[in-house]
Formats: C-alpha cells, structure tokens, sequence
C-alpha cells in the first residue's frame, strides 16, 4: 500500500479548504438574508473548523482506518465477561428496514403498532429467560440498567417508609457495580470472597443488617464460577428485608437452564449486547433491560410498554405506551430505548427459540471446560493455573503469578505475545482477588478447533519465554503500533487534533 | 446444533471426555437442583434465517415510519438525511464487532476515530475536552448534573421548562437519589427567565434552541450562573450548533446533546449518541471515556483510552460515572457525517434548515386558527398553537399522509393545544406547503366540527 507514513494523519491532517462531499439540495424557498433570521449576536465568530475532504477521501479514510483494528469476525476474542459471540448477519439487514429504522419515536402509538408489538414480545421473552413477570426495555446499557435496579430498590424502601443507608457489592464485582451504588446515593459494602470463590457467607451475615438496602450480585461471578451458596444468600439477604440485585453479565452460561427469578432475585439485568448478539460496536451501542418481580413493578421507568386486550372479540389487540405509573422512578434516558438493538436481539431469540438458547448457553458451558481442559493438557496449568479448582461455567479465570514469578513475564506481556498471534487477549487483571489474572471466555460460537489452537498458541509463549522472556515482555510486534505510552498520554492529555487553520 | 453454533456429537463427547464428565448436565452440577429449570423455556422453537427476515418484516409493515408520510416530528430526533458512506463504513465488521479498544495496540482505527470525533464535538461546541460518547440526549444531562454535584455539592438545580421534557425528567430522577431539589426555570414568551440564584445552587441547565424551539440567550444564563458560583450546562442540539453562537463563546461550562441528528437514523428513539464536552477545569471530573494521542515504543503516533482513573472499572465506587458501554459506532456515525458536510456544507445545511422553517412558520402562521407561540429566532424547529384540539387535527393529518409535528399538550399543559413542527432539510418547499393546506384544512374542519356542536 503506498502512503505507509500517513497511517495516522486524521481526516483534520487531510483536509483542504475548497474540497467537499456534500452538496446541499436547492434552496426551494426565498434567500432571506441570514440577519434576518439569526441576529448577528446571537452567531458564532466563525464556523467549525470541521474537515473539507471530498467523498473519496473520507471512505479511504475510514477504510483506512478499520484495518487498524481487530475485530470479532476476523478472529478469537476470549475477552471475558464481554461474551463475544458471534453477531448474526441477518440482523442488521432486519434492523435496516425502513419500517424499524426510519421509525420516530414520538409516533402516535396507532401508527406504531409494528414497533410496539416487537418491544412487548422481547420483554415477554427476557421475562421468561430470567423467571421474573415485568421488564423494561429502557435503560441504554448495562450500567443503565444497574441504575435503574438500584433506583428501584431505593424506591421500593422508600414506598415502605424505610430509609437505607448502604449496598453491599462482592469484592468479585464488575467495577460498574459500586460505582452505580455511588451513583444512587449509596455507600458500597464489599462482602469478601471464600477459599472456594463464593461469596463469603459469614461475612455476608455480619454485613447484612437493616442498614442495606441491596445486594448486588453476579450469577455467575466474574469469576466463572456459580454462586453455589445463592439459596442461603437469598435466605440472608432477604431477612434482612433487602433486595437481591442480579447483575446479567454472565447470563450467558445458564439461559434456559436456572433462572434468577427462582433464585429469588427481586431485580435482573440484562445485557442485549453480550448474551443476545447486539454487535459491541467498538464501545457502544448496547442495551440493558430490567425485569423485576411483582413488588418492584409498581416502580419501573416509564412509559411502560403494554398490550391492551381488545374488547371487541376477535379484534387485535392494542399496543401502547403507559405514562401512568405514578410510583414510576421516573425516566433514565429519552424515549423508549435503544430500540434497534431490540430488534436484532429479538431476531436472535426468534432465530433460537427456547431450546436453541439452552444449546448456546450448555456450548459456552462446554467450551470454557474444554479449554480449561486443554490448557491443562498443553502444560499450560503449571505457569496458568486456574484461580479456583472447579468446573467452571461460561468463563474461567487463570493466575499469571506463578508465570511472573517463574518465567519472568507477566500477565500483560502474555497478552501483548498474544496479539502477534492473531488472538484477542482475554480480560486481563480482573477480577481483582485474582493475582496476575486473565479471565476466558471462548463463547458458544467458537469451533473446538479454534479452541485447540488457542491452547497451542499459550503453550507455544509460554515456551518462548522459558527460553528467552524478554521477546513476551517487547511484545507486540506486529501490530499497527506497539507499546503505547499510557502514562504519558494521562500526563498530558491531548485529546483532540490541534488545528492549523482558524 | 443451533446455526451459529459448531459443536457436533463428536465434538462434543471428545470434548466431554477431555473434561473428564460424562455429560453436559454434569458440567452445570453446581446449580443446586431445586434452582433447575426443569422444563423447556416457554419460548416458540427456533426459526430459520429466512421465517424470521419474514417476520421481521411483517413487524415493520405494521408501523408508519417517515418513509410512509410526510414527517414534521422532531421534539429530540430529527428526520435528516443520512449518506449512503454512513452505511458503507460503519457496517465494517473492524468496527462493528469489536469490543471496547481495551488493547490499543489492536484498536487504533476506533480510538483514532474517537480522537476524530472529540475534536469534531470540541469544534462545534466550542468546548476544549469532549468524551468519546454518552447514552443519549437526556441522559447526558442527567450526566451533567452529576458531574455539578462531584464538583460543588450543593443542594439545587435549576433547570428550564425550556429544556426537553425527557431530559427534565432524568435529572429529576437522579437528583431525588441524591437528595437535590429540582427547581424549574419558567419560561416568559417562549425563552428561558432566569431566577435569582442563591449560593446553594449546584447548576443551571438550559437547552439550545430550547424544547419550543426559541433560540436562548446562553451568554446571559451563563453569566448569571457564574455569578452565583454555579455550573451553566447547556443542552444543545448539534447542527445549529453550526451557525449559533457557542456554548464555549457564552462562557457555558458543559454542553450536552443528542447526536441523532447527526448521521444516525431514527430507529424509534435508538441507539443513537450523547455528547458531552466541558472546559479543561471540568476534564477529570468528565463521565465516560475519552482517546488521547501519545507514542509508542518506537516513537510512532497512537491512540490509547485516557484518564481511566476517572472510570468504574479502576476507580469503582470513587468513579465519576458507572458508565462502561457508551455508542461508539453511533458516534462514528456521527463523525463521519461531519466530515462528509464538511466546513462549509454544515453551514449550508444549517441556513437551508433555517430558510426553510422561516417559510414554513409564515405559511402556518397565516393559517386561520394557527398562531404563534413566540417569536424568538428559530433554527429548525417551532411551536404554534391551534384553536382546535391539536390530538384530532393531527389525526385527520395523519389521514392525508402528513404528520404534522408533535402535541404540546402532555408535557405542556399550558400549550394544550400546542403544535411543535420540526423542519429538516428533507422537507421540500412542497412538502411544507402541503403540510399548510392539510393543516389548514383540518383546523378549519375542526372548528366547524366545534361550532356545530355549539349551534346544536
């Protein structure tokens, strides 16, 4: 490819004042004079210094630019916690349809019966996939939803005259949980984790008192692993008249096989982005839903998707939206939510149907054994144990400390060795009680061959860096770039492109 | 075996023995029994690609979308125009699929995009530090009022009525978690009346042009905030930011908004992007991530994610948001539709909008029964009021194959029958007169409806 050396100029670097892409329809109506329309006091000095770049330039561009970046069709992306699986193609030609993309949002609901219905029967499903009656499809992300949840907790406390003071997150929590505790005006409790990676119970009884309002939990945990204790932390939690929060990051492992709603969580999230297809984007766009249980419903967001039954016999019924929720905590965002994202994953559970979800949730189970399996098999497990001697669920989690200690690399050199082999690194340091850690999530779309390679491929650096650990700790070496100097760009933030013209 | 599974029988008892089970049931032995479900979910059985593209499709027949009548809904999200290259690039699996660019060393083409698009969001507000996205429009003022509150405690927000009803309604769910008040701002002849703010006031937060349309005087509320020691957040819409005086020139401390309208198609209210941009006092207290520019070993530009201790996933609960997946791809839209309007093109765009909405409120308003709710500068949108009940006008409308804006009403009860009709640069001169003649129409139709009654 010529230009080599202009890899990274931005589209600002190749502008040039005179070039254009678009080019604006005809001015139908009269040329009023622009000062009659917007005073002069109320303009800006001068336009925004946006690029001049004629089409061609901008699809080489951003052509350009894709190829600098890996991604999940082109190879394995192990990133725990994320569940990278596969993003069905059919979805985004169904999302593109001009009767769900071109749809306003504040069309009258007579005219948005097609939009309505789909919404209905994807909380209908995600209301039966988590065991809880009442979901809403409102909050925009993960985080969103954990938001609502705890909103609705404080809520619910509030509807009963209670003032709660504190929320107790394991010390396993996605870093989203306490910060959304902080978020809703809580203070975070950290219930420590047992020898076996379970919540502590002794130490979840001495915390939970009438002080807390809610538990917020994952099921199973970030550190792969099912929360065998759920029964008698329910039993805790709930004596102590808090909520049990389930966090639906790792739902992936037991769809169709155990339900949060009959492990007695009150409240459930959902990540459309991670169990149900919605492609990550790069960081974005996702979608978060909630689905609750009887005694939180009254405080859903709102307005709540319903379907009105038809009086009239034989009629259709009636899909409409419901503002009339006075105990409502109100709005989280605009409108009724990320709408095409439910499209796409109302198309994969369509696609699945009830046993086709189980099959994908017992595969991902099956996969992240096998490849615990293999990587014992590769001699891996000496350098790479597992953090817990379990079987493990959708995900697993491994120590890197007898590789640093022994090999002299450490978890982030073998991640970085990784990327020269076409891998996406797991998660790495997360969770935090796990020294050295990289957690692993092959995901059910994954071939046992891919599998097998990818324990060839850790057997393989960890070969390498007996031999010689300074070719992992340079590593990578043939990415776009190499190591990047993190340090100094939080020093001196540069965080837009500095302009030549004005 | 699922279609987007792999695993054969084979597959799977090779795999099984590896494991050292005999069956997959055993590998789920930890879930305590009773906490089984032992039945098959109530779901229909899976379909095929094609029955469920027919299903899908028959879903979206049900709707009228703006493709099926002529559409002057706007009220947050816009009907514009978005190119074809949109599509073309940001459909990319490189940067459809991947995760958030957690290894920057694989993800410079979507942290590159992000640096692109900041400095795009920093242009056009005025503002020196942007993030690389929030959710969306109303919940990126929520955001704003938390980073008030992590900045100065106090105890009140004051927020217009000229501020989009979604929005207002997002702070004041979040402000009861932490024990803020909310005080409204009314609004006097269609523009925002600034109150006198004590020093318990944590921000002031404005829209721009506001809900009504009216285009703010942000300098002035700016000011006042500053006086009282508060934060001014401004709510903008984006495009004319193009030609409007910034929130940056008028001294505004945050400025928000919803993305939609740039390059980011309607989708019934999402996904779209939030922007958020602030002053550099304002930067390490900002929600989100943001991509800043450093070297690597060999000294070659890059990209990584910066400031991450502002972020839950280092911080936890000392985080200045829980926000983790934001809209990149949305905001990738969003800067690619900028760059294809280009310099020039945004301010074409924007004074083509602006000429055509001035026609379309002297048609309206020389419609009998149709009249102005203020007369303050308008961009693209603008309010009237009927004298008919403006839900039946718009129904007998939406008969004709026009959608003739939004009703006032639910959100402004003292507007009840308010119309507010967005005007973008897809609404042709043609369009805009057909829209005066079956609005005309329907008025008239219903206040002789109305009389009638009377006379009977």
């Amino acid at each position: 490819m010529i230009a080599q050396a202009d890899d990274t100029l931005t589209i600002y670097q190749r502008s040039k004042a005179g070039r254009r892409a678009f080019v604006a329809p005809d001015t139908d109506v009269p040329e009023r004079p622009l000062d009659d329309l917007l005073p002069p006091e109320a303009r800006r000095a001068a336009p925004p210094r946006l690029p001049e770049v004629a089409e061609p330039e901008i699809v080489r561009h951003y052509n350009r630019l894709s190829k600098r970046n890996f991604d999940l069709d082109t190879g394995f992306y192990p990133l725990g916690s994320c569940t990278m699986k596969h993003n069905p193609k059919l979805h985004e030609r169904v999302a593109g349809l001009p009767g769900h993309a071109r749809m306003h949002p504040l069309q009258d609901p007579r005219y948005a019966q097609g939009a309505l219905e789909l919404m209905w029967r994807l909380q209908d499903a995600l209301g039966e996939i988590a065991g809880l009656p009442h979901v809403s499809l409102q909050p925009s992300a993960g985080s969103q939803g954990e938001l609502a949840g705890v909103l609705l907790t404080r809520a619910l406390h509030e509807d009963r005259g209670e003032h709660r003071t504190k929320v107790l997150t394991p010390d396993t929590a996605h870093g989203t949980n306490p910060a959304t505790v902080t978020m809703a005006g809580y203070e975070v409790v950290k219930v420590v984790s047992d020898a076996n990676g379970n919540v502590d119970l002794d130490d979840l009884r001495a915390k939970a008192d009438e002080d807390v309002a809610c538990l917020m939990l994952t099921n199973p945990s970030t550190l792969g692993l099912f929360e065998t204790g759920i029964e008698e932390i329910e039993r805790i939690v709930h004596g102590v008249g808090a909520t049990l929060y389930y966090d639906g990051a790792n739902l992936n492992a037991i769809m169709g096989i155990s339900r949060p709603g009959d492990m007695g969580f009150d409240i459930v999230h959902f990540n459309l982005h991670k169990s149900f297809t919605q492609p990550h984007g790069g960081g974005g766009p996702g979608a978060g839903p909630v689905a609750v249980s009887d005694r939180i419903e009254p405080y859903l967001p709102r307005p709540q998707v319903v379907r009105r039954e038809s009086t009239t016999n034989g009629k259709e019924p009636f899909y409409d939206l419901d503002y009339d929720r006075p105990k409502s905590i109100g709005r989280l965002r605009g409108f009724q939510g990320n709408y095409g994202v439910f499209v796409r994953s109302y198309a994969y559970i369509r696609s699945l149907g009830g046993p086709g979800l189980k099959e994908a949730s017992e595969t991902a189970v099956l996969n992240a054994n096998y490849l615990l399996a293999k990587l014992r098999e590769a001699g891996v497990a000496q350098y790479l144990p597992a953090a817990y001697d379990r079987l493990c669920m959708h995900e697993f989690v491994l120590s890197g400390e007898p590789m640093r200690r022994e090999l002299k690399i450490k978890t982030l050199d073998m991640a970085k060795r990784l990327l020269d082999h076409g891998v996406h690194p797991p998660t790495v340091y997360f969770p935090l009680i796990v020294e050295e850690a990289l957690m692993v999530e092959p995901t059910e779309t994954e071939t046992k061959e891919t599998l097998d390679r990818f324990a060839e491929i850790v057997a393989d650096i960890l070969r390498e860096a007996r031999e010689d650990p300074e070719v992992a700790r340079a590593a990578p070496y043939t990415t776009p770039v190499r190591r990047l100097d993190e340090a100094g760009a939080a020093r001196h933030p540069v965080v837009r492109q500095a302009m030549t013209q004005d | 075996m699922t279609r987007y599974t792999s695993a054969t029988d084979a597959d799977r008892s090779e795999m099984l023995q590896a494991i050292g089970v005999g069956s997959i049931d055993e590998l789920f032995a930890e879930i305590p029994a009773g906490l089984r479900l032992n039945r098959p979910l109530a779901l229909d059985p899976g379909r095929s690609e094609q029955e469920v593209f027919e299903e899908l499709k028959a879903l979206a027949a049900k709707s009228t979308s703006a493709e099926d009548e002529i559409s002057f809904l706007g009220a947050g999200m816009y009907d514009h125009y978005v190119p074809a290259l949109i599509d073309s690039i940001i459909l990319r699996s490189e940067f459809l699929t991947p995760y958030t660019p957690y290894q920057p060393e694989i993800s410079q083409g979507g942290l590159q995009a992000m640096f692109e698009y900041q400095t795009a969001i920093s242009e056009l507000t005025g503002l020196p530090v942007s993030n690389a996205s929030v959710y969306e429009g109303p919940s990126a003022v929520g955001a704003a009022a938390y980073v008030a509150k992590l900045t100065n405690g106090r105890k009140r927000f004051v927020i217009s009525r000229g501020v989009h009803p979604h929005s207002r309604e997002c702070v004041r769910t979040l402000a009861h978690a932490w024990d803020v008040e909310v005080v409204e701002a009314p609004l006097n002849d269609g523009a925002t009346e600034i109150p006198h703010l004590g020093d318990d006031v944590s921000a002031v937060i404005v829209q721009q042009p506001n809900f009504l349309g009216a285009v703010e005087d942000l300098t002035a509320i700016a000011g006042a905030a500053r006086e009282a020691g508060a934060l001014s957040i401004a709510a903008c819409d984006p495009l004319p930011l193009a030609l409007l005086k910034t929130p940056g020139e008028a001294g505004v401390d945050i400025a928000v908004g919803e993305g939609q309208s740039l390059g980011n198609r309607l989708d019934f209210g999402g996904p779209s992007f939030g922007f958020f941009a602030a002053t550099e006092a304002l930067m390490r207290r900002m929600p989100g991530r943001i991509a800043g520019e450093t070297k690597d070993v060999d000294g070659k530009r890059g990209f990584v994610l910066t400031l991450q201790t502002r972020e839950q996933h280092i911080r936890r609960e000392k985080a200045t948001s829980n926000i983790c997946t934001a809209q990149a791809l949305n905001a990738l839209a969003g800067v690619i539709y900028l760059s294809w309007l280009g310099r020039r093109g945004i301010v074409e765009l924007v004074e083509l909008m602006l000429r055509r909405t001035a026609y379309a409120r002297e048609r309206l308003q020389d419609i009998d029964g149709v009249t102005q709710i203020h007369d303050h500068p308008v961009v693209r949108e603008f309010a009237v009021e009927l004298d008919a009940p403006v839900q039946r006008v718009i129904a007998r409308c939406q008969e004709q194959g026009i959608n003739p804006g939004y009703a006032l009403g639910r959100d402004y009860p003292e507007y009840a029958n308010g119309l507010l009709v967005a005007i973008t640069e897809r609404r042709t001169r043609a369009d805009i007169d057909r829209l005066a003649d079956v609005l005309g129409a329907a008025v008239a139709a219903e206040r002789e409806a109305a009389g009638a009654k009377a006379t009977a």
